[in-house]
């Protein structure tokens, strides 16, 4: 049987307290664990951002993090995006822009993108190019991403 | 409420759900006590398996079982959509580098990775393995199928499974002023969509439910019902909207073999691939291109001849009608007297190819417009002025039972002008244009319900899968617009074989056109139920009841139709329910079997800046012409019309897989094998639509979605080349490959 430690947490601004694998990664246990299944899984090699979620601030692929790594830390997921049942302004824009095709990509590049905003809340084209380079869309030509991220950091009424 | 959706672009159907992490795709839901499976494949291509151990897997703590070719039904139940030669799991032999040999039930995926390490195969790897034209071809070759399993088919005893010919005239006859030849490849590149495959059973007592990220569900349907010899109500496929497909989730892959599971197990199974595991499992056929063409002086096409090797892979898959397709457009959109064609399907030790974007049309494209291009260069003709003097024009027939159903010209013209065809360049830089022509579906059938709910909403029915192209959206316009509800009141419901009615699949650009037609048809049958029962309500007479975008129009009034619908039903309530069909019919007097519901054409056009120490190629200016009939949502198609271009670019610029001697792809995953990333777009891109209208389908709609990558490799390599002065044969373009080329060059002067 896998080895387990028990890491308190704080996951969308929920505290929990739970008992992980040690050779979980915070994906898989976001993902298997606590059902939160909108982080995505597809190379697992931190290559895609498909994983991307926001630890203590900074954007991390959460195939390349153990789950014990985030004891003791603040986590946020796309699910954790939306404030009191209202869209974020990214996602409002994303929406708008039809930056969203099959989607799968999507949660990876809004967790990104609300990073970057975070740390540079008005970033040119190409900043916002550069900072979800990390991010890997099968789907679209990135321009309606990047358009939505730009429409987001100036203030898409919410 | 008037047409005001079509048009239009309201937010996407399923947005929502994909901007907050709602969306559930397959491997987001979980079956009460299903057990997790792993495959087990070997690092060979080609090897007998002599026999495998489970013992040591079937022992460890959470395996169930273990699944091998000797489980199964003997002989190996096999399927394909074209031929039956897809086995199961592996039997006996590996025909490529990641065909599972068997495969790993147990209660986590923890302990389904571990049973997979501990399965023990004895195998042998065998000589011979065929992982190119010229070695499938040779005379001594070693069969990579089974004779026994190739029918009657006249080329049984060869590698390749058919030999298709095409052609009108006769092209000996023809006096050309100059003739042009040369030969052209193209790789072997992978869908890569973002979600990997994934696959589900679960045994319901008197039949199965299966859960797959396919785009045909009807025809998985079909397969299962047959091999497990159920009725096709007792098989019920649940296809969660697919987090891209490209035409690699098109053709049944893994289902059957974890429905077997499911059934010996008696409990739910699930199957997630890898990245790295899909990458082993789809692809785009690669293709080897002699290509011929005769000129007048003033340019006139007097012949083409096209001969193209298609290497596919083990098994079939979908890819004979990948050749076929293209092969019968190979001479594309323009007006020649005389045509011979020649496409060949051949069987390789290689991951099977499937259906990918495009559909054979960029291998073949690559090779026809680069060629064109030459001629022009040896004419010192525009190279534009030579493809405009070629090209059919509007309702002309320039294939055999095909008319021109658009006005092309305008097309190119239009991308001619964007890219600024003609105006000066500064040193490094080049330009080069393409055109691409892709038929439509040739046969079709569609059926929708829609129902029109007692508070004035809506649910459309549509078996569609919305992989991302939008589906779900224009349904909900089109529904929007013929029964006066507003988009977001209308619920789109796919993805269930039990709850949505047939639809033959969705590839080939085929749905807006063909579903939306049922789409529309079913609103059209809530139109007529609406009148009726206004009719009576009012005291008029039917006839005398007009219907125009969601309203009724009586002789001294308007009413909308959820009114009409609201008082006729009142006070019980309930609903009024719309069928509607589309069919396009098969025509056995047409090569493929039908014509073309319609053709996507693209004009692209490209400039670039080639750097002569390093010989890296920078995008300057990438534009994307496509004629559309009519853009129904102009923002998805952007949207889609943008993506086809960025895969376009990838296959031109740096997708490719590289194979070892042994038939083995080392650049498996993200790490080594580059799609573009944001930081690799064109400085400046452009994709429009031309609307005139003219299609067959709702408002004059066209099919969209593959355009854009048709002629992506040659528009940029003709750029490469104007910038130059090399020509490049094979594809990606990368640095390394134009660097030899500009080497080449420098050394042959
Ligand atoms: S799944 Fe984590 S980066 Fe790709
Ligand atoms: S929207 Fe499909 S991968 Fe990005």
């Amino acid at each position: 049987m896998n080895e387990t430690l028990t890491i308190r947490t704080t996951i969308n601004g929920r505290k929990r307290t739970i008992d992980v694998a040690v050779n979980h990664t915070l994906l898989d246990v976001l993902r298997d664990d606590i059902d939160l299944t909108g982080t995505k899984e597809c190379c697992v090699v931190g290559e895609c951002g498909a994983c991307t979620v926001i630890v203590d601030g900074r954007p991390m692929n959460s195939c390349l993090m153990l789950a014990v790594e985030i004891d003791g830390k603040e986590v946020t997921t796309v699910e954790g995006l939306e404030l009191d049942g209202e869209l974020s302004a990214l996602q409002a824009a994303f929406l708008d822009e039809s930056a969203a095709q099959c989607g799968f990509c999507i949660p990876g590049q809004l967790m990104s993108a609300t990073a970057l905003l975070a740390e540079n809340p008005d970033p040119s084209v190409e900043e916002v190019q550069e900072g979800l380079a990390g991010n890997l869309c099968r789907c679209a030509g990135y321009e309606q991403i990047t358009k939505a991220v730009l429409a987001a950091a100036k203030g898409v009424p919410r | 409420m008037s047409a005001q959706s079509v048009g239009s672009s309201p937010r996407r159907g399923g947005g929502y759900g994909r901007v907050t992490g709602h969306q559930e795709y397959l491997a987001d839901i979980k079956l009460p006590d299903m057990l997790h499976v792993k495959l087990v494949t070997l690092d060979v291509a080609r090897a007998r398996i002599n026999s495998i151990d489970v013992s040591e897997a079937e022992s460890l703590p959470g395996v169930a079982f273990v699944m091998t070719a000797a489980d199964l039904p003997d002989p190996m139940p096999r399927f394909g959509p074209q031929f039956q030669d897809r086995p199961v799991i592996a039997d006996g032999e590996t025909k490529y580098h990641g065909e599972p040999v068997a495969a790993v039930a147990a209660e986590t995926k923890d302990a389904a990775e571990e049973g997979a390490r501990r399965v023990k195969v004895d195998y042998e790897k065998l000589e011979g393995g065929i992982f190119n034209v010229t070695d499938a071809l040779a005379p001594d070759a070693v069969l990579v199928q089974d004779p026994s399993l190739r029918g009657d088919s006249p080329f049984a005893q060869t590698n390749v499974i058919d030999e298709k010919r095409f052609g009108w005239g006769d092209i000996e006859a023809q006096e050309s002023d100059l003739v042009v030849e040369d030969n052209f490849q193209f790789p072997m590149v992978t869908h890569f969509a973002i979600e990997p495959h994934g696959f589900m059973a679960a045994p319901t007592g008197d039949g199965i439910e299966i859960w797959s990220t396919i785009q045909h569900p009807y025809l998985l349907q079909k397969i299962m019902a047959k091999m497990l010899q159920l009725p096709l109500s007792k098989v019920r496929v649940h296809a969660p909207d697919p987090g891209g497909g490209f035409g690699g989730k098109q053709i049944p892959k893994f289902e059957p073999l974890v429905a077997f599971m499911a059934l010996r197990a008696g409990r739910p199974v699930r199957l997630v691939l890898t990245l790295d595991e899909t990458f082993q499992q789809v692809r785009r056929s690669s293709a080897e291109i002699r290509i011929r063409a005769g000129f007048t002086s003033e340019g006139a096409l007097t012949f083409m001849d096209v001969e193209t090797n298609f290497l596919v892979g083990a098994y079939v898959d979908i890819a004979d009608r990948v050749v076929s397709k293209s092969s019968y457009a190979a001479a594309g959109p323009y007006r020649i007297p005389a045509v011979k064609i020649i496409g060949r399907t051949i069987v390789s030790h290689t991951t099977p190819s499937t259906a990918f974007r495009g559909f054979g049309i960029p291998q073949i494209g690559w090779a026809r417009e680069s060629l064109i291009d030459e001629a022009a260069l040896q004419l010192g003709m525009d190279r534009l002025e030579i493809r405009l003097l070629n090209l059919a024009r509007y309702k002309e027939a320039f294939i055999p039972m095909e008319e021109a159903d658009g006005d092309w010209e305008q097309t190119v013209r239009t991308a001619a002008k964007r890219i600024g065809w003609g105006d000066p360049l500064p040193p490094n830089r080049g330009r080069g244009i393409a055109v691409g022509l892709k038929s439509g579906p040739t046969t079709g059938l569609s059926y929708s319900t829609v129902r029109l709910l007692y508070d004035g909403s809506a649910m459309v029915y549509a078996g569609t899968s919305d992989m991302g192209q939008g589906a779900r959206t224009i349904f909900a316009q089109i529904a929007s617009d013929e029964l006066g509800v507003p988009v977001e009141q209308i619920s789109v419901v796919m993805g269930d074989t039990a709850v949505v009615p047939y639809d033959q699949q969705t590839s080939a650009s085929r749905s807006s056109v063909l579903m939306g037609t049922a789409v529309q048809r079913a609103c059209f049958d809530i139109q007529g139920k609406v009148r009726a029962m206004a009719a009576e309500l009012y005291g008029v007479d039917e006839a005398a009841i007009k219907i125009d975008s969601g309203n009724l129009l009586l002789p001294d009034r308007d009413v909308a139709i959820v009114d009409a619908m609201q008082q006729a039903l009142a006070p019980l309530g309930g609903e009024v329910i719309g069928n509607g069909e589309m069919r396009k019919q098969k025509d056995p007097n047409h090569p493929l079997g039908g014509t073309a519901a319609f053709f996507e054409f693209n004009c692209t056009a490209s400039e670039v800046e080639v750097d002569m120490e390093t010989g890296h190629v920078t995008l300057v200016k990438h534009v994307t012409v496509g004629d559309v009939g009519r853009s129904l949502n102009p923002q998805q198609v952007t949207a889609q019309d943008d993506g086809a271009a960025i895969q376009g670019l990838g296959h031109t610029l740096m997708e490719h897989y590289i194979f070892d001697d042994e038939g083995r792809i080392r650049n498996i995953g993200a790490i080594d094998y580059r799609i573009l990333t944001s930081m690799d777009l064109p400085l400046e891109m452009h994709s429009e639509s031309i609307e005139n209208a003219d299609g067959p389908g709702p408002y004059g709609i066209k099919g969209v979605s593959e355009g854009s990558l048709l002629v992506t490799a040659p528009a940029v390599a003709a750029a490469v080349r104007e910038a130059t002065g090399v020509l490049i044969r094979d594809l990606p373009l990368t640095p390394q490959r134009v660097w030899e080329a500009l080497q080449e060059a420098k050394d042959g002067s």
